[in-house]
């Protein structure tokens, strides 16, 4: 019995030693922050999704003109993320959270999350992405969800691609289109709000039994649709996929162009302009936050020029501010979508689970 | 025992319950009508049903690929044989991403097998039971393998010079001993499979879900917190109904073990018997294991201006390109490494002392405490992720935001790999050795390191193995509470996989590439960790 007891003994001395030897390293990081932490908060907290991304000069500027130093928390993709600061109500992680977008909008509103406040420099936001007047939430970026295809394909077989969501269930494009799964994937969602938002609450389900009957293809996320089944994409020639188009992002396109090796002189990838859903993403102040003040210049500097700028190519979202300029990647490669669909946040957060459900027994079972 | 039970109760069951807890009560008191209303649903029992049969499945399946292997690691030598052991263990580590990546490429349409014979497998149960039996082969080689490889042969050569039959020999003799290692592992198998989300989330399209896909999406997407905790609660029956099985089978069959040096077990393969099962079994593992990852390595050499270094000269300029998206690959291997060794550590201590205060084997509580061990195994990372969230925020317990709480979380899945593996051979330890050491005058600790450390060393050190190798691939968890400036690899890698672009795919495969190589040399240095280097097998 004893032996045993000693057996324990020296592993738990191990551990210990262990886990102080790699505390170490990290301990020193974490002490400097937490002494400033102690007299007034000068350290700002951001929670945001997977997909948050700034550039290091850029946040460095804030800092040092704000004197807060900014620490970021990124916790899963925008769903879960947001889900967790309904679940720390009251006692947040952070003082900031971005990342909620216009499907999203009403359960975060809803669950009295956030603070009012109306940022400086809100009046250069476009109005039409002002979607909240208590302003709890602030426009930061927007997106358009949309179907890509491959440039090559089409050329090759002589046929223009798709332009609109009718186009997808003619003959000629059966059997080439895969989507996400809209229950797991946000761009999934996506695109089934944009056959909602084109074809009513009524007609979408129509659509869709069209869809399904020329050959759609459902996978479960967007790292499947399109690194593995897009025949467009770099990942997708790797992988052979063989579909020639895809439900992603309408900056995938410049996105290929950047990070090609080498850089292509022309996307190899295009847009279906007429198949969009317009995704806006907001930030608010967080209640409860432990850093308001802070929080507030945090939020400030999300919607300020210098952010705007750095967003495109960090996050490839377009900016939501009149003055902001689209650098040069996304003029020459990327689409104006003229009219994406649009649903009305409300409406979404009422229906979501049911259309969801809805679209699950139609399309994938 | 005092120290796991606070871990566990601190770390596991107060997060757990709480989730729960919030997800059934509501101001007029518990609902628990939800259960009925929830399981009464026929989607909900669709995902029961394929959750159950498929686990089933690919442990049957596992159990037939893996055991040969677990014979052939533990009895025979051949040139090559630790680093091998050292493979067959990456595909554990490797985030489900990147192996479904690998799978896809040999399933898929135009993949391999396409390709020779016309078959495709993707989107169906097919690929999802191959990919089960590529993640836990490993278990099954080491945890049985271990222990086979310390019982004397002898004992099976006595048998036949009685007159046994060769069959005969091994049923009566090596398989109840080894009844307790192969129930183990298919244990961690089953369970493994039973909460499978990756691989059936990837490679099972979306028409087929497990009931850990299911709280996953309950709970992160929906926000519906009733339906996840009555869906939490249904694995945890599940998961409790599974132990009581496994307890009452080998409690039947336990006995204190002759055990060896493993290296006086090993012997070349003699005969065209043994070498064709040798070579059946290097085959296998050519096939199902090395295969996939060499299509990983192709593609991350695989450049555009020919096969090449470009990937991976590109990750070295990352993190300087600015951007608090990755950082330098060097960087995040050493924030795996770190998490993967504190998560090691914690995970040996909690359960190398509850394995100790198991052998005991003492009444009802102890064995309850034995399946509660068990169920981190079985809960979804994302209920106790949102468990943390709730519970761990005041001081002093408010680890939300610090960086402890991923290697705390790794570890959670880890002490039950310590504690299965380190089990049989503690409690296989005959205790007359003890006392015969003790009579001839050595002190309790002389007695300890004499008898005991020599044959536990080596269970401590696989189980160390698990552990480290969990923790280093533990994604699901990791992802929710990892600080965004210390990423760990396979969160870089998800990272990377979820933009466009040829740059970033390239970059990612090489990324994996580079967690396959970091956990097969931290395997193979822990090997060498043995201080015994004249005994052992190599």
């Amino acid at each position: 019995m004893s032996t045993t007891k000693k057996i324990a003994g020296v592993a738990l001395a191990a551990a210990l030693g262990v886990t102080t030897l790699s505390a170490c390293g990290d301990e020193s990081k974490d002490k400097t922050a937490g002494a400033s932490d102690a007299p007034k908060s000068t350290t700002v907290t951001l929670v945001s999704h997977d997909s948050f991304n700034v550039t290091d000069s850029v946040l460095k500027e804030f800092e040092q003109q704000s004197g807060y130093t900014v620490k970021v928390l990124k916790s899963g993709d925008a769903g879960a993320a947001l889900n967790q600061e309904i679940l720390t109500k009251g006692s947040p992680r952070g003082d900031v959270f971005f990342g909620v977008d216009n499907t999203l909008l009403s359960r975060a509103l809803d669950n009295g999350i956030f603070t009012p406040y109306e940022a400086k420099g809100l009046a250069d936001v476009k109005p039409e992405y002002v979607l909240d007047k208590e302003h709890r939430v602030t426009p930061i970026d927007s997106g358009d969800i949309c179907v890509n295809y491959d440039k090559a394909y089409f050329a090759e077989k002589k046929i223009a691609p798709p332009q609109t969501l009718d186009d997808l269930i003619k003959p000629e494009y059966k059997n080439l289109l895969v989507t996400e799964n809209a229950a797991t994937s946000s761009p999934g969602l996506g695109f089934l709000l944009a056959s909602v938002g084109k074809y009513g609450e009524d007609g979408w389900k129509d659509y869709w039994s069209k869809l399904k009957a020329n050959g759609v293809e459902v996978v479960d996320g967007w790292e499947q649709a399109y690194n593995e089944r897009f025949s467009g994409s770099a990942g997708g020639k790797k992988a052979k996929g063989d579909r020639p188009l895809v439900v992603s992002y309408a900056s995938s396109p410049p996105v290929e162009v950047l990070y090609g090796e080498p850089q292509p002189a022309e996307a190899p990838t295009g847009v279906s302009t007429g198949t969009c859903f317009r995704q806006i993403e907001f930030a608010g102040l967080l209640k409860g936050a432990k850093n308001e003040e802070g929080g507030k210049a945090l939020v400030d500097f999300l919607v300020s020029k210098k952010f705007q700028e750095d967003m495109p190519l960090q996050m490839f979202v377009n900016p939501v501010t009149k003055d902001a300029a689209l650098p040069e990647l996304f003029t020459k490669h990327g689409v104006v979508v003229e009219k994406p669909e649009n649903v009305a946040p409300e409406t979404i957060a009422k229906n979501r689970e049911q259309w969801v459900k809805a679209w699950t027994a139609l399309v994938v079972k | 025992m005092a120290l796991p039970l606070v871990f566990f109760g601190l770390f596991f069951a107060y997060p757990v319950a709480a989730i729960v807890g919030r997800g059934l009560k509501t101001d007029e008191g518990w609902q628990f009508g939800r259960f009925a209303e929830v399981l009464s649903r026929p989607d909900i029992a669709d995902v029961l049903w394929f959750t159950t049969w498929q686990a089933f499945a690919s442990t049957l399946l596992t159990l037939l690929i893996a055991l040969p292997a677990a014979y052939v690691f533990a009895r025979f030598e051949f040139p090559g044989k630790q680093l091998l052991r050292a493979v067959v263990t990456v595909p554990f580590v490797l985030p489900t991403v990147v192996v479904g990546t690998a799978f896809l490429a040999l399933l898929g349409r135009g993949g391999l097998l396409d390709e020779l014979v016309g078959v495709r497998l993707d989107t169906t149960v097919w690929a999802i039971l191959l990919a089960h039996v590529f993640f836990n082969y490993a278990v099954v080689v080491r945890t049985v393998g271990g222990l086979w490889a310390q019982l004397d042969p002898r004992q099976e050569e006595a048998a036949r010079v009685l007159g046994a039959g060769r069959f005969t020999a091994w049923r009566r003799v090596t398989l109840p001993a080894l009844a307790p290692a192969v129930a183990a592992a298919s244990l961690m198998v089953f369970l493994f499979t039973f909460s499978s989300f990756g691989v059936v989330l990837i490679l099972g399209g979306p028409s087929y879900s497990t009931l850990e896909v299911e709280v996953y999406r309950q709970t992160a997407q929906l926000l519906d917190l009733p339906t996840a905790a009555v869906l939490t609660m249904v694995q945890f029956a599940a998961i409790g109904a599974i132990l009581a099985v496994h307890a009452w089978t080998v409690r039947k069959r336990e006995t204190a073990l002759r055990l060896v040096d493993p290296g006086r077990t090993t012997h070349r393969p003699r005969g065209w018997g043994q070498r064709t099962l040798l070579g059946g079994v290097l085959l296998t593992v050519a096939l199902l294991i090395v295969l996939p990852l060499g299509v990983l390595v192709e593609r991350s050499f695989d450049t555009p201006g020919g096969y090449g270094l470009g990937y991976y000269r590109a990750l070295q300029d990352a993190g300087a390109g600015g951007g608090t998206f990755l950082v330098a690959p060097l960087e995040a291997i050493w924030n795996s490494l770190q998490y993967a060794l504190a998560a090691t550590a914690i995970a040996l201590a909690v359960g190398g002392l509850a394995a100790a205060a198991l052998t005991r084997r003492g009444g009802r509580f102890v064995r309850g405490f034995d399946a509660l061990l068990m169920l981190p195994l079985g809960v979804s990372a994302v209920t106790v992720g949102f468990g943390f969230l709730i519970t761990l925020d005041e001081p002093p317990l408010d680890l939300r935001t610090s960086w402890i709480l991923v290697p705390l979380a790794q570890a959670l899945v880890g002490v039950p790999f310590v504690v299965r593996t380190m089990l049989p051979v503690l409690r296989a330890v005959d205790g007359r050795l003890r006392e015969a050491a003790a009579v001839l005058g050595a002190s309790p600790l002389r007695a300890w390191r004499e008898v005991d450390l020599p044959l536990v060393r080596r269970a401590l050190l696989i189980a160390a193995g698990f552990a480290f190798a969990v923790s280093l691939g533990e994604f699901g968890a990791t992802v929710f509470i990892a600080r965004a400036d210390r990423p760990t690899l396979p969160v870089a890698v998800a990272r990377l996989l979820g933009r466009a672009g040829e740059l970033n795919y390239g970059q990612a495969m090489a990324l994996s590439t580079i967690l396959m190589l970091v956990c097969a040399v931290s395997l193979l240095l822990l090997e060498r960790l043995r201080p015994d280097k004249t005994s052992g097998e190599f």
